[in-house]
């Protein structure tokens, strides 16, 4: 286990590399460097003075020495400055970060409690009424784009039944930290959380439903029937603990679905995340943002299919044998 | 159902009779095609489809562009009426033009993004699948460094700093991103086939690789390969109208389904002049699930256990 483990990291390793050489391509392709930003701001600033700069900053200096430095910096949090906002881009992700992970984890939370009971009824009451629903449920949730839903969501919602905030991540009138203020934060969180958990619910019904029609056929569970355990037993402690297992793994993939679907989700709610900044920062040129979202972005999806690849591995262990 | 398995007799009977008066077709496109009359959705679904694209792109060469996209000020956000019928935008410009437009280029720039991804991942996939070892290794390392991209933002950043950005370039973004779920898939398939006999047989007679990838591996996988084709046609109308939504998507010059739906990010149109937006998404809505289930039945269709007809 802690073999495979290891092996598993020595191969993000040079991925992790790559995705950085890339991004850092990719960075240096865009207009514009750490400096634009000063020169705006500085109007004593002349071509003398800005070269003798680039060079002190190391502009003028060969790409792999360049990319060096920039990766050094990563390594020590240091992702440039924000030529817009003129703060440090570690500073301004911050609270966006934040934000995006408590919508991400309800968008988590939300979508298990709808999709696990919807996959056991689908599962359990194979070709009945409800399992035909739940097909069809899927059916429409797989093929929906979630810009849509979202959108027709908040129209619904948000302007026509007035239920809902139709923007923002908390009301600006409450005080930090009080009660009222957490109220106000779930409540600008429901609408998005919801719509996003609903387009995400595909994968996991289908997989549980298909898992658990398989299960119930096997022979381990013939011989709980057979030795007299009641049906609902069947269900809770023979074959829903085998059928979980792989959703658990799905866990770290969900990762990579969830920041895609951020910068939708975000940009239509208008909830301060780090998916409507990447929207707002590339439309204002602001590279530096850019290039710090996508790597963080590349980050995670890294760490998340690493996180599943080990949670399967830890429950099915024929995958360490590969 | 219930009663054909009460009478195994008479069914039996029934089926001799339906084998003597026409032999049903044993290729792929016959399966196929008996699939979807089969299953009702998939039939309406095929039909629904046809007719939107036969109106869609009939009436885009009978509609006059150049006014569609022209500026009247004297209409500016005009509700549905005889003369606009789905009224019209923030320029007085006509919605249904517009839409019919939006849908044709959404429809057609959804269709090659498939195509190009689908030729790249099928030769990927051909040739790692077929060759296997080191190839395959080779191949498979870079699959799986493209699929751990944050691919959605990194299609954003390629739109915004292309220097000539244009639909054709549009196009090869996205299916740069996009080949490799296809070309995983083919080359599983393929790594199947190439133990199979047949494949074997075809070596010792010396048919050059090429010639057996191409003419005896490929038309094994077509049925797969159509089924994947068609999923993810719709999907790329989806992404597609997604980022044009965005703003980084076509280019203005050619409006999308998307651009009409972008018109929503401004909340006074969202709340108050749902012809403008309204109609683009439930297009987009129509369009991809009658091509999902068009392809839930050829997937049907490829499965032989899990056919209806």
């Amino acid at each position: 286990m802690i073999k495979f483990i290891l092996r598993r990291f020595v191969v993000m390793i040079p991925q992790l590399i790559i995705l950085s050489v890339l991004i850092f391509a990719l960075a240096k392709a865009m207009p514009g460097d750490a400096l634009t930003g000063q020169l705006a701001s500085n109007p004593k600033m002349d071509a003398q003075t800005l070269h003798e700069l680039k060079q002190k900053l190391g502009l003028l200096d060969p790409p792999y020495k360049q990319y060096l430095h920039w990766a050094g910096g990563l390594l020590h949090g240091d992702m440039g400055m924000s030529v817009i906002h003129q703060v440090p881009v570690t500073q301004l992700l911050a609270g966006r970060m934040e934000n995006t992970l408590i919508l991400s984890l309800a968008i988590l939370i939300l979508s298990y409690m709808i999709a696990i009971p919807l996959g056991i009824v689908g599962g359990r009451w194979t070709d009945s009424w409800a399992d035909k629903m739940v097909v069809g449920y899927n059916y429409l949730t797989f093929a929906t784009p979630l810009f849509i839903f979202a959108l027709i969501m908040l129209f619904i919602f948000g302007f026509v039944l007035n239920w809902f905030p139709t923007s923002g991540s908390v009301d600006i009138r409450v005080e930090d930290g009080t009660f009222s203020y957490y109220m106000s934060k779930l409540n600008h969180l429901i609408l998005p959380a919801l719509s996003g958990a609903i387009v995400n619910t595909t994968v996991t019904i289908q997989y549980l439903r298909n898992e658990i029609i398989d299960t119930k056929i096997k022979d381990f569970v013939k011989t709980a029937r057979a030795k007299g355990v009641n049906e609902s037993k069947v269900y809770t402690q023979h074959i829903l603990r085998n059928s979980f297992l792989p959703i658990a793994a799905f866990l770290g993939y969900e990762i990579v679905y969830l920041i895609g679907g951020s910068v939708f989700l975000e940009t239509i709610y208008g909830y301060p995340g780090i998916g409507q900044l990447f929207i707002a920062s590339i439309s204002q040129r602001d590279f530096s943002v850019v290039t710090a979202l996508v790597m963080i972005s590349g980050l995670a999806t890294l760490i998340g299919t690493l996180l599943s690849d080990i949670i399967l591995s830890a429950v099915d262990p024929r995958i360490r044998i590969e | 159902m219930k009663t054909e398995i009460a009478n195994p007799n008479q069914q039996n009977i029934d089926s001799d009779k339906q084998k003597m008066k026409r032999p049903k077709g044993t290729g792929p496109l016959a399966i196929m095609w008996r699939e979807i009359v089969k299953d009702k959705l998939a039939l309406i679904s095929l039909i629904l489809l046809g007719l939107v694209l036969v109106i869609v792109y009939g009436a885009s060469l009978l509609l006059d562009q150049e006014k569609i996209i022209t500026v009247d000020l004297l209409s500016i956000y005009a509700p549905p009426s005889a003369e606009h019928i789905l009224g019209t935008d923030y320029g007085g410009r006509d919605i249904l033009g517009q839409l019919i437009i939006g849908a044709k280029n959404s429809f057609t720039i959804g269709l090659f993004v498939t195509l190009v991804a689908g030729i790249i991942g099928l030769s990927v996939g051909l040739i790692a699948g077929y060759f296997g070892g080191k190839t395959d290794n080779v191949i498979m390392r870079i699959i799986d460094f493209v699929l751990i991209l944050p691919t959605l933002m990194l299609i954003i950043v390629f739109v915004t700093i292309i220097p000539k950005y244009n639909v054709y370039t549009f196009i090869l973004i996205m299916s740069g991103f996009l080949w490799t779920g296809k070309a995983r898939l083919i080359r599983s398939k393929t790594l199947a086939e190439r133990e199979l006999d047949y494949v074997n047989a075809s070596k010792t007679l010396g048919t050059p690789d090429w010639k057996i990838m191409i003419r005896e591996v490929l038309p094994n996988l077509s049925s797969i390969i159509i089924v994947n084709l068609t999923l993810n046609l719709a999907g790329n109308i989806g992404i597609e109208s997604g980022l044009t939504y965005l703003g980084f998507g076509l280019p203005e010059s050619t409006p999308s389904l998307g651009t009409l739906v972008s018109y929503a990010s401004n909340p006074d149109v969202l709340q108050n002049k749902w012809w403008i937006w309204l109609p683009a998404s439930l297009l987009i809505l129509v369009l991809m699930l009658c091509i999902n289930f068009i392809g839930q039945a050829l997937k049907r269709a490829a499965d032989a256990r899990q056919r209806l007809g």
